[in-house]
């Protein structure tokens, strides 16, 4: 007992929010744009393959279109460390959202996977006259609601709040983590996973990744020099970096710009890992105009340091490399589906024969959305 | 009259060397050295020396050395011989002290109580040797948002932004104060590294309006050659509202340095004395500076960039932001171990605060009220290397300004007597003789020298963090750490401790 609360009290003190933990990472997606129900075990096998670059841990996934019964609802995934925060949350929730469905998230008994806090889900609409009240445009709304859990309600972690999409992570290997979700049982048009690697011992499932904010979901491989530049220019808007990691900084990056400012995602892009001086000295007017703009103006945003990410988003999935391509990244392709992987054998392992594999250069995103027909 | 004061330092000549060439006869404006041709013997007169290295340096045979004399008085920790002689000085001339150039003073640098970060292994090094590495930097406000074109080109806000190849610019220092050539040296050099010198409150000499691509004008409370030509001359222009070395007071630039040609560029009569007045008297409060914002604005097509420039005092960061919301583009804080050309000795030595926790209040406050991106920040007094420029751009600062370390590469020895007027590397003065000394060529090519390794220092110390840009280095007090500093000190810095 008195083991298990020295070890309950080191986990307490070097969480995310306490400390900054680097990690190195494992990361891997792929997505269908015409739409089709890709499964989630193929994610998970494929990060089975590069076990290596994890470290047992911390392990997610991310899936599109894995609701079709709740398109329109907004899903919420929630860690509770006790029900004491969970009747709190619940509270807080059915004040603003109208909840149609609540239930613990299916999991199985898995060797490997211990600490699991209380795991929840809630499927809800913002009730009418809430949204008749506020000032802010409801997204907005939504992610204010879910920072104020994640801030306010002590033992609550919203980890997932997008629609018809969500997250699945914890502590563990990859595959485990999977396995214990029992997210054989899934199914999606664009799934994106996570292996962690960090350098010390969190065993706080919060801390593992993908990190999602509304519909945007980021995994990411590396440790970003620019990381206090960052934070500090977001925390101007109003983002508050609570984890002190490198995804939850890049998340709140790119909920900014595409989001908020409406930048196109291959703009966004440009912002965080643009071309260097020289090259954009040599481009034709409007495009050094274009590029000089946005590098004079969202400055604080770029990113330096090695990473590679993939973001998630409703309808489309882009993966992105530092500008020196410090990390790997693959992309293959085959018939209607993209994959991106730290490493070439995940892809090999669920797509044994792409028709093509290619290596994207730095600061180059690989963008796939849906085709326009299968957009509903 | 009894002289108390005896001469700080002592001119040792060695005999044995000596070739009695008078080199430092000649050299020696100050009139140190003397010839007695009868005797065919060099004399000195210590009391006339300021410790400047004129002869030491010219002396063919290296005959010569100053030393610091070891008269003394009883010793005191409380009644210092500094403080003596101080008193001494007042109770014969029943004057306000006069010193030039940074206090001398040791209060605490928190440069040296900041240590750099660098990666290892879970982060690699960038080797600037093999890998772009970039430190370009603009320098004005930045607009929010976007809107795109559908030529898919995109729409913003324009506002007037300084572009520096290097993020260091030569600090103000007036013609008059400093010579022509001196001038020419920090104007030529400007243009060759990308980027700019400022004039100062002087005007602008006529023959430097070519530089005009790389000068700040600057227009300071006695408005002294201040006209819609030379407004519209430079590529910014900076209202002074204060420097580091003297807050709260104007400038002085006494009638000897004003010649026919510093009286013409300062449009001031011959031999006048020229005292700026210690405010604008056309700015009592933050709206009138908006509005002389404002009207340079309007007299410049609203192209150019405004900088306001204050010292560093206790409530910077409110100043600040109330002058990042007065239209100007760009604040320079200057700190209160910056230089100067005369100041009164006591203000020079107790008013102000350093630069480096200005820097870090006013950056942390004008991003706590969501206005940091409307203004550059750009910090002097008392930058004096290229580590003290990485970590004031880490703690938020955009660029630096520096104008010590500037006069240094040309020359200076930094003995402190430039309000004399008869500096004997030809800076501090206006006497033909004396100005002739400086090369103007030669000069700009030290400036150069100068600033290109300072910016390859800086590149490698990026490197070192795994940062290639500059833009990912400001502001990022990650990046430093303190070492010997209490709590407070840390908490206004923003940063942590070493080891934490
Ligand atoms: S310059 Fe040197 S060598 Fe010449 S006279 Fe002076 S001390 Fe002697
Ligand atoms: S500029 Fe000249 S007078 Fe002033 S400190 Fe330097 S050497 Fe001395």
């Amino acid at each position: 007992m008195e083991d298990y609360e020295q070890f309950r009290q080191v986990a307490e003190k070097n969480r995310e929010g306490n400390v900054r933990i680097p990690s190195g990472c494992a990361i891997c997606g792929y997505f269908s744009r015409k739409g089709n129900a890709l499964p989630a075990s193929d994610a998970v096998n494929a990060m089975s393959y590069m076990h290596d670059r994890s470290n047992g841990l911390g392990g997610g996934f991310a899936g599109y279109g894995i609701y079709p019964d709740f398109p329109d609802h907004y899903a919420f995934h929630v860690f509770y460390d006790n029900d004491r925060a969970r009747e709190e949350t619940e509270t807080f929730l059915k004040a603003r959202f109208d909840i149609s469905n609540m239930e613990r998230i299916p999991t199985r008994k898995v060797y490997g996977i211990k600490g699991a806090p209380l795991i929840w889900r809630y499927f809800g609409t913002l009730l009418p006259e809430v949204k008749a009240h506020t000032e802010l445009d409801e997204e907005e709304y939504v992610c204010r609601s879910v920072i104020h859990i994640n801030t306010g309600i002590k033992g609550a972690y919203v980890f997932s709040s997008g629609k018809n999409m969500g997250v699945f992570k914890g502590v563990g290997y990859p595959e485990d983590v999977g396995e214990y979700y029992c997210l054989d049982g899934y199914k999606g048009y664009c799934w994106t996973a996570h292996g962690r690697y960090p350098t010390n011992t969190p065993g706080w499932w919060g801390g593992a990744h993908p990190f999602n904010i509304l519909g945007y979901t980021v995994v990411h491989n590396g440790e970003i020099s620019s990381y206090d530049a960052n934070r500090r220019f977001m925390e101007i808007y109003g983002y508050k970096c609570t984890l002190l990691t490198d995804t939850e900084v890049i998340t709140y990056i790119i909920d900014y710009l595409h989001r908020k400012r409406k930048l196109t995602l291959s703009d966004v892009a440009k912002v965080i890992a643009p071309p260097f001086w020289s090259r954009i000295e040599k481009m034709e007017e409007q495009e050094r105009e274009k590029l000089t703009t946005l590098r004079n103006m969202y400055a604080p945003l770029l990113i330096t340091g090695p990473f590679s990410i993939i973001l998630g988003y409703p309808g489309g999935m882009m993966a992105l490399n530092d500008r020196l391509k410090l990390r790997s990244m693959v992309a293959a392709e085959k018939d209607d589906v993209v994959y991106v992987s730290s490493e070439e054998c995940a892809i090999r392992s669920i797509c044994p024969d792409p028709d093509r594999t290619w290596s994207p250069a730095g600061g180059e995103p690989v963008i796939v959305e849906l085709d326009k027909e299968c957009v509903k | 009259m009894i002289d108390y004061i005896q001469p700080d330092y002592e001119v040792v000549r060695n005999k044995d060397l000596c070739v009695k060439c008078k080199v430092c006869v000649r050299q020696c404006a100050n009139q140190v050295h003397a010839y007695d041709e009868k005797r065919d013997a060099l004399y000195v007169d210590n009391s006339k020396c300021v410790n400047c290295h004129r002869c030491v340096s010219l002396c063919p045979a290296h005959a010569l050395k100053i030393v610091k004399t070891d008269h003394c008085f009883k010793p005191s920790a409380n009644y210092t011989e500094d403080i003596i002689k101080d008193i001494y000085r007042q109770a014969d001339s029943g004057g306000v002290l006069l010193s030039s150039m940074g206090t001398p003073k040791s209060y605490p640098v928190y440069w040296d109580k900041m240590l750099i970060n660098a990666s290892q292994v879970t982060n690699p090094s960038i080797d600037p040797l093999r890998e772009p590495m970039e430190i370009k930097t603009f320098l004005g406000k930045k607009p929010e948002a976007l809107e795109y074109l559908p030529d898919g080109s995109i729409k913003t806000e324009k506002y007037p932004n300084l572009e520096l190849k290097v993020p260091i610019m030569f600090s103000a220092m007036s013609y008059g104060s400093i010579s022509k050539n001196a001038h020419l040296c920090l104007a030529r050099a400007a243009r060759e590294l990308g980027t700019f010198y400022n004039t100062g409150e002087g005007g602008l000499h006529e023959d430097l309006y070519e530089y005009g691509e790389n000068t700040i004008v600057q227009v300071a409370s006695g408005r002294f050659g201040v006209h819609p030509a030379y407004l519209r001359a430079g590529s910014a222009i900076e209202i002074k509202i204060g420097q580091g070395a003297k807050p709260g007071i104007g400038g002085h630039l006494p009638g000897s340095k004003i010649g026919e040609d510093v009286s013409r560029t300062r449009m001031i009569p011959m031999g006048s004395d020229a005292i700026s007045p210690a405010p604008h008297h056309d700015i009592y409060s933050i709206e009138d500076l908006r509005q002389l914002v404002y009207s340079l604005k309007e007299a410049t097509d609203y192209k150019k960039p405004v900088i306001v420039k204050i010292a560093a005092v206790h409530n910077v960061a409110a100043i600040a932001s109330g002058i990042a919301r007065s239209g100007a583009d760009i604040i320079a804080i200057d700190g209160f171990r910056g230089g100067t050309g005369a100041a009164p000795t006591r203000i020079r030595d107790n008013v102000g605060i350093p630069v480096e926790l200005a820097l870090a209040a006013v950056d942390t406050r004008l991003r706590e009220e969501g206005i940091r991106n409307n203004v550059g920040i750009v910090v002097g007094g008392s930058v004096r290397s290229s580590a003290d420029v990485v970590k004031a751009v880490a703690l938020g600062a955009d660029a630096v300004y520096i104008a010590t370390p500037a006069l240094l590469a040309l020359g200076c020895h930094l003995c402190r007597s430039c309000h004399s007027g008869r500096c004997n590397w030809g800076i501090a003065t206006q006497i033909p003789e004396l100005v002739n000394r400086l090369n103007p060529d030669i000069g700009a090519r030290r400036l150069v020298n100068l600033v290109t390794a300072w910016a390859h220092e800086i590149m490698e110390m990026m490197g070192g963090m795994g940062i290639n840009s500059i833009e990912a280095l400001r502001g990022n007090r990650l990046m430093l750490r303190g070492i010997g500093l209490s709590q407070k000190e840390l908490d206004i810095l923003g940063i942590k401790h070493a080891g934490e």
